[in-house]
């Protein structure tokens, strides 16, 4: 009894200093090899892809943002300036405990399924929204027009993109905003839409706050 | 170029890489673990344990290395997280509740990486990196320990030597998953990931305002968070989160480390018990079950039957952008077929058939291609139970690799095959059950059914994905899902270590006329058939109540 006490004592020590020893491999020198050759090689990445707009860090290439209207007084959910071009809906995150609507990037999805009522009256609505956001005096968009990723919320909520064809239907509305001729904002979208990586890897996008941050510059010029 | 057809070429491209990547990385696996010859860096190591790495061990040590290693990471993650209020470098995150720190340290030490926390707001740099991350490299390390023993068992007679756990343990971490998690971390960072030990900073907004960002070795914890088959991500949105796979080139990286290692080994199981096409043989079975479970999810994904996807036009919900369909797919069910977790799109807003094919991959076993080690173990019970059966047809006593399956070895794969479905089925019963589990779930009828399945599935198998509607965070959920992934986890390996004793002890059997080629593609069909009639037997009744009602209703 006493025996098997001692070893199973001596083992668990063996079993410690294991474990602290390839702690020291795996959990210190391991991070701080790799976070030096990072921060030396890929810097600007490994901070996290900031960019900037005017001089100022206005976020990452890599997270999305919302561009909306301040909150008037007794509102709760603020109105998209439409004067932007708007990422994919937060809308199934506004009831997310982890939603804060970008201020920490808190990063998490709806989980809703594809029959649950809220899911389905979210998508309804979203659409709504932008078939009536993105209809100009000339220019109908069809709810069929809308794409998939305009009505539903993505698997971070911080998707930094949007499908081409979600920014080509908010093209006209963006022109008649800010003034602009249709043909150049719709120059910018293409020259800010990305294909498939290699042709064949993940989908084409466009990168909302590149787009925006160019449209600004677009909009002082002219 | 339409979406199914680049999702299909990423398909095959992940195919090429993996195959490109097979012969080397076996043969140097099966080097590592054959070698009689220690780095001076290992002998440093074993120095520091006081372990002489040339003892032999027979299975019951063997085991108690495990059973003390896993014992003491348990216990030394509880404190690290229970301390985590007066550690340096938390960022100001508070100690973690009792019963959420069990569940974690459970979790990461059993290679599940079940999350019932958020983990950017949860935990800091240091429980993140040296308490969590160190157990990404050694759980994946001791599941393949365990997994070359069961070879050994093959590959040696008259003995009941298994090796030693501590070299064992040693060399995979040092010889095999530092070395290419590094690579894979530096790769990260060059598509974009982050790899800094900021605190949490204010970044500006183009609206004007601010938001705060948390630092991290996301890209370091992420290189062996998939490389492992772990899958406990930085952030709370996972492998879906920008800074953790930030394009569609990493995406499909990330999909390549996650399958690499465990396909890999059974070009290391071939050459160990001295017939590399024994090893093909099980390779064709792990890659035609993957490759079918993939094409089923991609077809319920881009044919995208629902309601609410049937008014938005795609099922999107829950997936990026930037990976679109095809790429959700292939993660998705390589991530629920070997013990990963990751996920790139959250598997609760998949279709419902499309969810039932990630929770059937789960039920498997993980063993297609599995866990690392713990795929090549599982596959190889299902081998042996498939011999068994074939046995019975002809009235032959079965013979597995010049082993003799008699009462014990088969007892042994009995016992095996029934303690992860006894888990699931019992506690999904007894959740449903209960008054109070069921107020966790986030979606109703048969989706949050199918909400508690999928937690007891991804538990007891070690997996760590879940329908994350389920708010799993409370004292019921993480206690007995606790006791799940512990179970699931280290009763296995007693069975597999036993059956690898009594293995080594026997003499071999010579192959005769009557001997079951298993080397054969008659074997491999026999076995796809066994894993899919027996697992098929045991979850349809929950799978119907569940993913198929969701499924056939829309």
């Amino acid at each position: 009894m006493n025996n098997s006490v001692t070893n199973t004592a001596r083992l668990l020590a063996a079993g410690l200093r294991a474990l602290l020893v390839l702690t020291l491999v795996t959990g210190v020198i391991y991070p701080l090899v790799i976070t030096g050759i990072a921060q030396g090689l890929f810097n600007d990445k490994a901070n996290g892809s900031e960019i900037k707009a005017d001089g100022k860090v206005v976020g990452s290439s890599l997270i999305g943002q919302s561009y909306n209207l301040p909150l008037k007084e007794g509102q709760e959910t603020p109105e998209p300036d439409l004067k932007w071009f708007q990422g994919r809906p937060q809308n199934g995150l506004g009831t997310n405990s982890v939603n804060t609507q970008y201020k920490l990037i808190l990063s998490g999805a709806t989980n809703r399924s594809g029959d649950n009522e809220e899911l389905i009256q979210w998508v309804k609505d979203a659409q709504a929204a932008v078939v009536k956001d993105n209809s100009t005096a000339d220019y109908t968009v069809k709810p069929s027009d809308v794409p998939a990723d305009a009505v539903t919320s993505s698997g971070s909520g911080l998707d930094p993109n949007i499908s081409p064809e979600y920014a080509e239907i908010q093209v006209h509305r963006i022109a008649e905003k800010n003034g602009l001729p249709v043909a150049e904002v719709q120059k910018l979208v293409d020259e800010h839409t990305e294909g498939r990586t290699l042709g064949f890897m993940g989908e084409p996008r466009v990168n909302v706050l590149q787009l925006n941050i160019a449209l600004k510059e677009l909009v002082a010029k002219s | 170029m339409g979406p199914v057809l680049a999702g299909v070429l990423q398909l095959l491209a992940l195919i090429a890489a993996l195959a490109l990547a097979y012969v080397p990385l076996g043969n140097y696996m099966a080097k590592v673990y054959s070698s009689d010859k220690h780095w001076r860096v290992e002998k440093w190591i074993y120095k520091g344990i006081g372990a002489n790495p040339d003892t032999e061990m027979r299975w019951p040590a063997y085991l108690r290395g495990v059973l003390a290693f896993s014992a003491v990471g348990v216990l030394f993650l509880y404190a690290l997280q229970r301390l985590q209020g007066v550690l340096p470098g938390s960022l100001g995150f508070s100690s973690i509740d009792p019963d959420q720190a069990f569940n974690t340290a459970v979790s990461f030490v059993t290679n599940t990486n079940w999350q019932s926390y958020y983990g950017e707001q949860a935990m800091g740099h240091v429980v993140q990196t040296a308490g969590l991350a160190v157990q990404n490299f050694v759980s994946a390390a001791v599941g393949i320990a365990v997994a070359v023993a069961l070879v050994r068992g093959f590959a040696r007679s008259r003995t009941g030597e298994l090796g030693n756990f501590w070299a064992d343990l040693v060399r995979g971490v040092v010889r095999i998953l530092v070395p290419v998690a590094a690579v894979a971390a530096v790769v990260l960072v060059a598509c974009g990931a982050i790899q800094n030990f900021s605190g949490i900073h204010e970044v500006g907004q183009f609206m004007g305002g601010s938001q705060q960002w948390n630092g991290g070795a996301v890209a370091s914890t992420e290189a062996i968070k998939e490389l492992g088959t772990n899958g406990g991500g930085i952030f709370n949105a996972n492998s879906a989160h920008p800074f953790e796979n930030p394009t569609p080139l990493s995406n499909l990286f990330e999909i390549f480390l996650i399958l690499v290692i465990p396909f890999a080994l059974t070009r290391t199981f071939g050459l160990m018990v001295g017939s590399v096409k024994q090893g093909y043989a099980i390779l064709a079975t792990m890659a035609t079950i993957w490759l079918g479970f993939t094409a089923l999810m991609m077809w319920t994904e881009f044919a995208h039957h629902g309601p609410a996807f049937d008014i938005a036009g795609g099922a999107y919900e829950g997936k990026e952008v930037r990976f679109g369909v095809g790429g959700s797919s292939i993660f998705a069910t390589s991530t629920t077929l070997t013990s990963t977790g990751a996920v790139n799109s959250f598997h609760s807003s998949f279709t419902g058939l499309g969810g039932g094919i990630a929770m059937l991959g789960m039920m498997l076993g993980e063993i297609a291609p599995g866990g690392t080690g713990s795929g090549l173990y599982g596959m190889l019970i299902m081998a042996i139970i498939a011999v068994f059966i074939a046995g019975l047809m002809v009235g032959r006593t079965p013979e597995y690799l010049g082993k003799k399956i008699g009462t014990r070895e088969i007892k042994l794969a009995a016992c095996y095959i029934l303690i992860t479905p006894a888990l699931v089925l019992i506690f999904t019963a007894f959740a449903m059950a209960l008054p109070t589990p069921g107020n966790s779930m986030t979606n109703s009828g048969a989706h949050g059914f199918s909400e508690i399945l999928y937690a007891y599935t991804s538990a007891s198998n070690n997996n760590g994905s879940a329908f994350a509607g389920l708010n799993a965070d409370t004292q019921w959920f993480n206690s007995t899902l606790g006791l799940c992934m512990l179970l699931g986890r280290f009763v296995p390996m007693v069975f597999v270590l036993a059956l690898a004793g009594s293995l080594a002890e026997q003499k071999p059997v010579p192959a005769t006329a009557g001997t079951l080629r298993t080397e054969k593609p008659l074997f491999t069909g026999l076995l796809v058939g066994a894993i899919l009639i027996i697992t098929g037997l045991t979850y349809f009744p929950a799978l119907a109540l569940g993913p198929l009602a969701e499924g056939l209703a829309s």
